[in-house]
């Protein structure tokens, strides 16, 4: 049962991984014993498990992912919301609402209007219907300030590190306040524009070099030195 | 047939290949900012662009499937792209190339785990040079690929045929116009299977076998070209960080 790269190659769509008693995780698939890759990206085997951390690849709605959208819509019984996902999700006027809602009375607009940035979260979604957000939770809610970078969704994971060594990293240098949301967009307000600025530059660093060895120490050591100016 | 001989003593083409050699082949992955995934080929003198867009919400809605993903091709050729200006609108050949392109990559993207959801496929050739439909299939799976979209197998294609009385490997313009036959094919390596072929012209059933052989060798050269293509975009980060 032999495997075919070692750990942490670059593989591309079609490469057969392993061969014999192996499962197909993250973008793999299995046809007759074989596994194969179905994505650009790295290789991982994990005891009989192989999976590929992608590269490249768009966001899918997941329950209880935190995201960061845009409101592109507003309609008679809630809001539409660009998620940076193949699906729109809506946000229901209910879920706002301290009672029951009313068309006729509430304008809806006076609380999110088009272009209104949210942090929300998901409360359902599948593959027949739209994901539909929540944001009656603390922390969630209207953005009022800070800056927005967007990075490939598959990456998220690398920008917050093993047991969040990476994003605590970049917090305690930069002294920013930082909101991942789980679709590849990243919110960072912090006390002025060149810390913004500062953490944004790490964060783009980590998405470009993520396939790389060192990067939390060789972040924080850039960190510093920009910092020490 | 005509004076002229396409084939040499030396048994060289007119554009100086062996028999059974590709046109030189440059790939470039990842060429375009706005789409969410690009490539560009030269393959002698084709220049083809690919872009995509998606998935995403499919509009006009009433085309939305609601087990998958539905794959929307435009192959398009350049007013430049050819020696007397062609009109920009799309001619019956580019809708049929469009369509086969299409038909072609199906089987190789993962359509049913993004229903309700397009992907819109953008290929634009900007010089022809005859085996264009088969070079777009090549440089539109790179850009697939380079989009993140899952995919069983990376598509490449690659067309045989027959000129003066010989078989030979990737027929350039002047040896489809003016040769016996052409047999283009798209391939999945890994897979071994066979996404498109056809056929032009008159070939015998050892012929036409033979052709296919042909085709699928030169498909297999193409592919590992396509995967360098596809990797060096992120090789290069690499050995620049360890630098």
């Amino acid at each position: 049962m032999p495997t075919f790269f070692e750990r942490r190659q670059l593989v591309a769509p079609g490469d057969l991984l392993a061969e014999g008693n192996y499962f197909a995780g993250e973008n793999t698939f299995k046809n007759e014993e074989k596994v194969y890759s179905t994505s650009i990206g790295l290789v991982e085997f994990q005891e009989r498990r192989v999976f590929v951390v992608a590269l490249k690849a768009f966001y899918v709605p997941r329950v209880e992912d935190i995201v960061i959208g845009g409101v592109i819509d507003v309609t008679i019984g809630g809001w539409i919301v660009d998620i940076n996902s193949p699906y729109p999700a809506l946000l229901r006027a209910s879920d706002v609402m301290e009672r029951s809602y009313r068309p006729q009375r509430n304008n809806l607009t006076s609380i999110f209007d088009i272009g209104d940035i949210l942090i929300a979260k998901i409360v359902s979604y599948d593959r027949t219907r739209d994901p539909l957000l929540t944001v009656r939770e603390s922390d969630l809610g209207k953005v009022t300030r800070g800056q927005i970078v967007e990075i490939v969704p598959s990456k998220i994971p690398r920008l917050i590190g093993k047991k969040g060594s990476m994003i605590t990293t970049i917090k305690s240098e930069t002294g920013c306040h930082i909101v991942i949301g789980q679709n590849g967009r990243v919110l960072v307000s912090g006390k002025t524009v060149e810390n913004e600025q500062l953490a944004i530059m790490a964060i783009q660093k980590v998405e470009e070099e993520s396939h790389t060895s060192g990067l939390t120490n060789r972040v924080a050591e850039l960190l510093k030195e920009r910092s020490g100016r | 047939m005509s004076n002229e001989t396409l084939i040499n003593k030396d048994g060289l083409r007119i554009d100086g290949r062996k028999l059974h050699e590709l046109r030189p082949t440059k790939i470039e992955v990842g060429v375009l900012s706005n789409a969410d995934g690009s490539a560009y080929i030269e393959q002698g003198k084709n220049k083809i662009l690919a872009g995509i867009y998606g998935p995403k919400e499919v509009h006009p809605k009433h085309l939305e499937r609601p087990d998958r993903a539905i794959l929307r091709c435009r192959y398009h050729m350049a007013p430049f792209s050819v020696d007397e200006r062609k009109s920009p609108a799309p001619s019956r050949r580019e809708i049929e190339i469009s369509k086969v392109i299409r038909e072609a990559l199906e089987p190789a993207v993962f359509l049913e785990y993004y229903p309700r959801t397009a992907i819109d496929l953008f290929i634009e050739v900007l010089q022809a040079h005859g085996g264009t439909r088969c070079a777009s299939l090549t440089v539109a799976s790179l850009a697939l690929a380079d989009g993140g979209i899952p995919m069983r197998d990376l598509t490449a294609a690659c067309a045989s045929g027959k000129v003066d009385g010989k078989l030979v490997l990737d027929l350039n313009d002047i040896e489809d116009k003016k040769g016996e036959a052409d047999v283009p094919l798209a391939y999945m390596p890994n897979l071994d299977v066979i996404t498109l072929l056809q056929m032009d012209g008159q070939l015998t059933i050892e012929e036409f076998t033979e052709a296919i052989n042909l085709s699928l060798e030169g498909c297999k050269q193409l592919h590992v070209l396509q995967k360098e293509a596809l990797k060096s975009k992120y090789i290069s980060v690499r050995e620049g960080v360890k630098e």
